[in-house]
C-alpha cells in the first residue's frame, strides 16, 4: 500500500478520477435538466452510443475532433426530437420510450459500426490543455488543470447549469413545469415548449458525452459506454437534481474506479480482493442513493407525467 | 386527430410485425445441399470485435464445404443465445456453433433434443457424452509463452489487460506471462472484470504506464481501449485471437497470436457432410497451426522472427512450461 501513497501516484490517481468522471458528468448534467422539468429519460446511454459511434465515424473520416464531436451534439439533438415526440406528443410512457431509445442507440450504432467500418480503427484523441498559471500550482495544477477540453467544458457546465436554472427567468419556468405543470401553464408558460428545449439540450449534452468519450478513447467498440448512461441517470438522484450534487456524485464514482484501478496495477489488491473492490463505484453509488432517499427529497413533483392541459 | 394518428402508427406496426414475421426466410429447412453444410454461430460479441467472436467468424469463413454461415452476435446473456441456438437447430442448420464457454448447459438441454444436429462448443472440453456434440479449445498459452518471450527481448516492464481470469483468456494471460519472466521482464497483470469495459481496460493501461510499462498486451474485445494507449504512448501493444494490426497505426501492434478455429472445424465439418456429427474434442495450437503468430506492420529484425521460431519450437517439443498450475 506504501507505493500508491506517494505524491507522484496520488496525483496521477486524482487527475485520472478526474478524466474518468467527465463523461459522467456531461451525460448526467443533461438528464438533470431533463428532470427538473419533468421528463426522465433511460435513453441516455443509447443516445450516448449514437454520438459515440457519428463523433468516431467522423473522426475517423475526416480528422477532424472538432468536428467529431459537433456532430456528437447534432446526433443527440435529433434523438432528442425523438424522444420528444414519442413523450411529448403521443405521450408515451417515458420509462419504456427511453429504454426503446436506448435499444435502437445500441443497436443502431453497432449495425452502422459493422457496414460503415468494420473494425475498431484508431483516430486521433484529444489533447491535453495546460491551463496556464493554473495549471503551474504544485500538485493541484496537476490534478485540474492539464485536461482535455472537454473535461474543462462539462467542469464549466456545473456553475453554467446551476445558475440557468437559480437565477433566469428560463430556469425558473424549467422548475415549475416539473413541480406544478397545470400552475405553471395557468401562469401562461407553455410546458411542453419548456420540457421540449430541456429534452433537446439534454439529449445534446449525452450525445456530446458519447463522442467525447470515443474520442478520448481514440477508437470504438460495440457498446462503448458500457452502462455509463445508467449510471449517469443514477447520479442525478445522487445529486439531488443540482448540478453541483451530480459533479460530486461524478467526481466520487470516477475516482473510486481510478484509485481501485491503480490498486490492481500495483498489485495492492488481487485476486478475489480485486474482484470484489471492482464492485465499490456502484456499490458505493447505491448506497447513497438509499441514503439520499431517506432524506427529505427533491424530486421534482411532475417527474414522468405527461402533461394535458386540462387534465 | 392525436387518436386517430396513434391508431393510424399502431396498425403500421402491427402491419410490419406481420411483414416481417412472413418474410422471406433465409434459413431452409431442407438440410445441406451438394455445395456444403449449412453453418450458425451463436457468439457473445460483436462478429467484428477484433477478438473472440471474430476469430471465429473469420475461422468459419476459412471453411470449405460450407454452403451457407449464419451469424447471431452479441448474446452474451445466456438465455438470449439459448433461444438463439434452438432456433438454428430447429430452421435445419447443419451445424450449431456455441462459440462461449457460458453456454454448455443449454447446450448440453438442446443438443439432446436435436440428435440429426451437430453442436460445436468452445472453448471447452466437455462433449457431455452426446455424439452430436463436438467441444474446441484452444492452447493460447502457448502463443502467449512465445509473445511474452518475445516482449522481453524488446522491453522489460510488462502490463497485461485481463477482462475474467476464465477460459482462454487466463490461459493466454498466465502463458505470457510465464513467457515474459522467463525472458527477464517484469509482469504485472490485471483482470478488470469485464469482457466490454473499454474504457476501463484504456484507463487500466495508463495506470501500467504511469507505472513504468513499455510493452502492453491483454485479451478480449475490450482491449481496444487499452491498444489506444499503446498508440498514444508509442508502446508496442501484443494482441490475441485475432490479428489486431488494424486496431492501430502502424507500428503499434508488434505480433498477434491468431486463432486459426478452421484448422479444428475443417476436420468436423467433413465429418458432418459423410454423416458423423460429432462426439470429439478439438484444440487448436503452434503444432497443428492452429495458433499462429501474424506480425504486425513494422520492420521486424531478423533476431526477433528467429526468436519467435525457436521458442514455438521449444514449445512444441514440451520443453518449457506454459500453464500456471
Amino acid at each position: 500500500m506504501g507505493e500508491f501513497f506517494t505524491i507522484s501516484v496520488l496525483i496521477a490517481t486524482f487527475a485520472s478520477g478526474v478524466r474518468l468522471a467527465t463523461p459522467y458528468l456531461l451525460a448526467a448534467l443533461g438528464e438533470t435538466l431533463g428532470q427538473r422539468s419533468g421528463v426522465l429519460n433511460l435513453g441516455v446511454d443509447g443516445v450516448m452510443l449514437m454520438g459515440a459511434f457519428f463523433g468516431y465515424w467522423t473522426v475517423l473520416e475526416t480528422g477532424s475532433r472538432l468536428l467529431g464531436v459537433l456532430i456528437g451534439i447534432l446526433v443527440g439533438l435529433l434523438m432528442g426530437v425523438i424522444y420528444a415526440i414519442a413523450t411529448l406528443v403521443f405521450k408515451a410512457d417515458q420509462g419504456i420510450s427511453g429504454i426503446g431509445i436506448f435499444l435502437f442507440g445500441l443497436g443502431f450504432s453497432e449495425l452502422l459500426f459493422l457496414e460503415q467500418v468494420g473494425t475498431p480503427r484508431s483516430i486521433p484523441s484529444f489533447e491535453k490543455l495546460k491551463i496556464p498559471l493554473l495549471g503551474d500550482i504544485p500538485k493541484v495544477g496537476e490534478i485540474l488543470f492539464n485536461h482535455t477540453l472537454i473535461v474543462y467544458i462539462a467542469i464549466a457546465l456545473v456553475p453554467l447549469l446551476t445558475w440557468l436554472i437559480n437565477s433566469t427567468t428560463f430556469g425558473l419556468n424549467v422548475r415549475s413545469v416539473g413541480e406544478t405543470p397545470s400552475a405553471a401553464d395557468s401562469l401562461g408558460v407553455n410546458v411542453n415548449k419548456i420540457r421540449t428545449m430541456t429534452i433537446l439540450a439534454g439529449n445534446a449534452m449525452a450525445g456530446l458525452a458519447g463522442a467525447a468519450l470515443t474520442i478520448q478513447l481514440g477508437t470504438f467498440q460495440n457498446n462503448i459506454t458500457n452502462g455509463i448512461g445508467f449510471i449517469a441517470v443514477a447520479l442525478v438522484y445522487f445529486g439531488g437534481w443540482k448540478p453541483g450534487g451530480v459533479l460530486a456524485g461524478s467526481l466520487l464514482y470516477g475516482l473510486l474506479t481510478a484509485i481501485i484501478t491503480k490498486w490492481k496495477t500495483l498489485g495492492i489488491v488481487s485476486g478475489a480482493t480485486a474482484s470484489l473492490t471492482t464492485m465499490a463505484p456502484a456499490v458505493l453509488t447505491v448506497i447513497a442513493l438509499a441514503v439520499i432517499a431517506r432524506r427529505s427529497t427533491t424530486t421534482p413533483t411532475a417527474l414522468t407525467i405527461p402533461f394535458s392541459r386540462g387534465d | 386527430m392525436k387518436k386517430n394518428i396513434r391508431i393510424l402508427l399502431a396498425l403500421l406496426s402491427v402491419f410490419a410485425l406481420i411483414v416481417s414475421a412472413c418474410g422471406d426466410d433465409d434459413s431452409d429447412s431442407s438440410g445441406s445441399s451438394d455445395d456444403g453444410i449449412r453453418i450458425a454461430i451463436v457468439a457473445p460479441s460483436a462478429e467484428n470485435d477484433l477478438a473472440f467472436s471474430q476469430s471465429i467468424v473469420d475461422g468459419v469463413g476459412r471453411l470449405t464445404g460450407v454452403s451457407e454461415v449464419a451469424i447471431t452476435p452479441g448474446t452474451f446473456i445466456v438465455e438470449e443465445a439459448a433461444t438463439a441456438i434452438r432456433d438454428y437447430a430447429e430452421d435445419g442448420y447443419d451445424l450449431v456453433i456455441a462459440h462461449g464457454s457460458q453456454y454448455g448447459g443449454p447446450l448440453q438441454e438442446i443438443a439432446a433434443d436435436f440428435p440429426d444436429t451437430a453442436f460445436a462448443w468452445g472453448t471447452a472440453v466437455d462433449t457431455f457424452g452426446l455424439p452430436n456434440v463436438s467441444a474446441y479449445t484452444a492452447a493460447s498459452n502457448e502463443g502467449g509463452f512465445v509473445l511474452g518471450q518475445l516482449a522481453a527481448s524488446i522491453g522489460s516492464n510488462v502490463g497485461i489487460v485481463g477482462p475474467i481470469a476464465v477460459g482462454d483468456a487466463k490461459l493466454y494471460v498466465d502463458g505470457f506471462q510465464l513467457g515474459a519472466e522467463a525472458g527477464g521482464a517484469s509482469v504485472n497483470v490485471t483482470y478488470i472484470e469485464s469482457f466490454s469495459d473499454v474504457a476501463l481496460a484504456s484507463e487500466t493501461a495508463a495506470a501500467f504506464v504511469e507505472n513504468g510499462a513499455d510493452i502492453l498486451t491483454g485479451t478480449a474485445q475490450m482491449t481496444v481501449g487499452a491498444i489506444g494507449v499503446a498508440e498514444q504512448e508509442g508502446i508496442l501493444w501484443f494482441g490475441t485471437q485475432s490479428n489486431q494490426t488494424s486496431a492501430a497505426a502502424d507500428g503499434v501492434v508488434a505480433a498477434s497470436q491468431v486463432y486459426h478455429w478452421e484448422v479444428a472445424l475443417q476436420s468436423l465439418v467433413n465429418d458432418i457432410s459423410s454423416g458423423q456429427l460429432g462426439g470429439n474434442t478439438y484444440e487448436i495450437n503452434l503444432s497443428n497451426g492452429g495458433l499462429v503468430i501474424e506480425w504486425g506492420n513494422w520492420d521486424v529484425p531478423n533476431n526477433l522472427s528467429d526468436l519467435v521460431d525457436s521458442v514455438s519450437q521449444s514449445v512444441i517439443n514440451s520443453e518449457v512450461t506454459t500453464t500456471v498450475g
